[in-house]
């Protein structure tokens, strides 16, 4: 296996509506950013692959128009995934293992503020049995936030735990949508949206745009002191049916951990995405981080929740701290599908 | 830079969807409302059928019929529904596990109040009205009660007797009347037919006051079956002057924390243009601000 390496990130900062953006308005800035920081432009980079889904702005093929952000001439080798960008960090990765190129840039955006995201969410359903019935993204997670209070694993005041440590840790983040010293007691008075989520236990919904730039082997240890290794890195899916599965456990989390290399040795910090409270409670013992780990000292997107980015930025976030020399070994994880049906975990590290 | 241009927006798809031989089984059937399982090849059976389970090993393509009901495995209150979904009023999302099957099925619970959700509850599938081979051709599912309707009505004429009915027409007429064994001398409101500790007839007919000592009560907070008064209201026993036993009546005009045993309380009378062959002429009995009653003067009336 080949030495990949985060060399660099850029993301704008979540907010709840960034009016004056469309598509390349949101991915030049970060692309370009990424690249400069270490000295490359577009034509050094030997592929690019972004992640995003067209239903956010409901422009049917808006990931095309999106490259226009990018300097697309001489023509680029260029891919598209329809899911979080962490996910088009992962066939970057895969495409630099072929050995040809040495450089890829990853971005992803989303533009959350343009439409009825949790209905939009629906469509991801089983467009037979379930997206008739207008499951929405919330409804869905709270199916599963309730299953873990039926079986003993949380209650509702570990949610507000979870999410008031959250959005405490993203007062240290000038990126973050929503930070501070929450009350636990206040949450637990809020009103039900899905019971037995509320409000608080909920993400925001941001707009924002995300790039990292990878380099393989020497490549990356010319353009920086310190690249953020990758040394494992793993994919993996759970039935799409929400009756077909344990919906408190994440078996694909596990196992994705496992197989990017989680037990050969102690992280400093691991950045989750877990959108809802409860899915971060289900991600720690699924990998069995205990609480001696740092998790989301970003604030993860229970603070920011650019759709399709969140994810992306956490990879960001992590190889942030590592490329800082603040950490030494540092999990990033991305999710996707509905109440975590994809999990993408990676090992980062300095050398 | 120029102001940014803001429209509505509305995206639409028309497609139309191939359904195959096990999903499309299942939802031709739901228009006959019947309900369906398919095997898998390890003998489970899956409702709604997949063509292929989590295995990964292709279904057996032998149905099952299921009968209509199931348990709830998780569920989520929705107070305030969002368009789109399958009720204009709270409703639950649940997974159901359909009776005789392995998996589960998601769908609405029209449970009508959120206290009658919790994971293990039974319930039966509503069939929906007008069908169109859909999974909305399910309605709904709805919670099975353990308890069966058991009314009792039946259809008599009273009469409360010649005492009750003296006591009643006093009242019409704004007195309160008690019956007396002039031998033993005992005045009991309402009259009775006999002094229970001479065993003789009470022949005479006593008027008491409307004023009197209250010498128990209780604050009624919670709600029940059958409440006539929203709660709290405080019921109390009152001895009136001149009489030996106690009526029973509301205590108010008077906050709840200073009601105490041996105050003097007076009788509310409605207008009297309302007045009737009963004791709702009194309203309630209030404090008439007088001394209280030592403890020694009612303490036999207890």
């Amino acid at each position: 296996m080949r030495d990949v390496a985060i060399v660099s990130f850029s993301q704008l900062p979540s907010v709840k509506a960034m009016e004056a953006a469309d598509e390349p308005e949101l991915v030049q800035p970060v692309t370009s950013d990424a690249m400069k920081q270490v000295g490359l432009t577009q034509d050094d980079i030997g592929f690019t692959c972004s992640g995003s889904t067209d239903y956010l702005p409901g422009r049917p093929f808006s990931f095309v128009a999106a490259v226009d952000g990018l300097k697309a001439w001489p023509p680029l080798r260029e891919s598209h995934v329809e899911m979080d960008g962490g996910f088009a960090l992962y066939e970057a990765w895969v495409r630099l293992m072929h050995g040809d190129i040495d450089t890829a840039l990853v971005f992803s955006f989303g533009k959350s503020s343009l439409g009825p995201v949790p209905d939009i969410l629906n469509l991801q359903n089983d467009p037979y049995y379930v997206q008739p019935l207008g499951l929405d993204s919330i409804s869905a997670a709270a199916l599963q936030a309730q299953a873990m209070i039926d079986s003993g694993k949380a209650t509702e005041r570990d949610f507000a735990e979870v999410a008031a440590r959250n959005r405490k840790n993203a007062m240290d983040n000038p990126n973050a949508q929503i930070k501070g010293d929450f009350s636990v007691d206040a949450m637990l008075e809020e009103p039900y949206i899905s019971s037995p989520l509320r409000k608080s236990f909920c993400p925001p919904l941001s707009d924002s745009a995300a790039a990292i730039v990878l380099a393989a082997g020497d490549a990356a240890r010319k353009l920086v002191k310190r690249p953020a290794w990758i040394r494992g890195f793993d994919h993996r899916t759970e039935p799409h049916a929400l009756g077909q599965r344990d919906l408190t456990t994440s078996p694909s989390s596990k196992l994705a951990a496992e197989k990017a290399g989680l037990r050969k040795g102690r992280v400093d910090l691991a950045e989750l995405h877990a959108p809802f409270a409860h899915q971060e409670i289900i991600l720690r013992e699924a990998m069995g981080l205990g609480d001696d780990i740092n998790v989301n000292p970003s604030g993860g997107a229970l603070a920011a929740n650019s759709l399709m980015t969140a994810g992306l930025i956490r990879f960001g976030e992590a190889a942030t701290r590592v490329l800082r020399g603040d950490a030494n070994r540092a999990l990033a994880h991305t999710t996707n599908g509905v109440c975590l049906q994809h999990n993408l975990v990676a090992i980062l590290e300095g050398e | 830079m120029s102001e940014i241009l803001s429209a509505p927006y509305v995206l639409e798809y028309t497609y139309t969807r191939s359904t195959g031989p096990v999903v499309s089984r299942f939802l031709e059937n739901l228009r006959y409302e019947v309900l369906e399982g398919v095997k898998t090849i390890d003998g489970r059976v899956l409702c709604p059928p997949l063509e292929y389970d989590e295995e990964g090993e292709p279904t057996t393509g032998e149905f099952v019929p299921l009968r209509p009901s199931g348990t709830v495995k998780s569920w989520s209150w929705v107070p305030e529904p969002r368009k789109g979904h399958p009720f204009d009023r709270p409703f639950a999302w649940a997974l159901v596990q359909i009776d005789g099957t392995d998996n589960a099925m998601v769908h609405a619970v029209d449970a009508g109040n959120a206290k009658l959700m919790e994971t293990g509850m039974r319930v039966r599938l509503r069939w929906a009205d007008e069908k169109h081979g859909t999974i909305r051709d399910i309605a709904c599912f709805e919670p099975i009660s353990p308890y069966l309707p058991g009314p009792v009505h039946l259809e008599y004429q009273v009469n409360p007797g010649k005492h009750y009915s003296a006591y009643l027409r006093g009242l019409q007429e704004g007195k309160l009347i008690g019956g007396k064994d002039p031998a033993a001398g005992k005045v009991y409101v309402p009259p009775r037919g006999a002094d229970p500790i001479t065993g003789n007839p009470t022949t005479e007919y006593v008027e008491v006051a409307d004023v009197g000592v209250l010498t128990t009560f209780a604050i009624i907070r919670i709600p029940f079956e059958g409440q006539k008064l929203p709660p709290p209201y405080c019921f109390g026993a009152i001895v009136l002057d001149g009489a030996d036993t106690p009526i029973y009546h509301l205590i108010s005009g008077v906050p709840y924390d200073e009601i105490r045993m041996g105050m003097r309380v007076k009788a509310k009378w409605k207008p009297q243009d309302q007045w009737e062959t009963s004791l709702e002429n009194i309203l309630y009995f209030e404090p008439t601000g007088e001394p209280d009653a030592a403890f020694d003067t009612y303490k036999e009336h207890l």
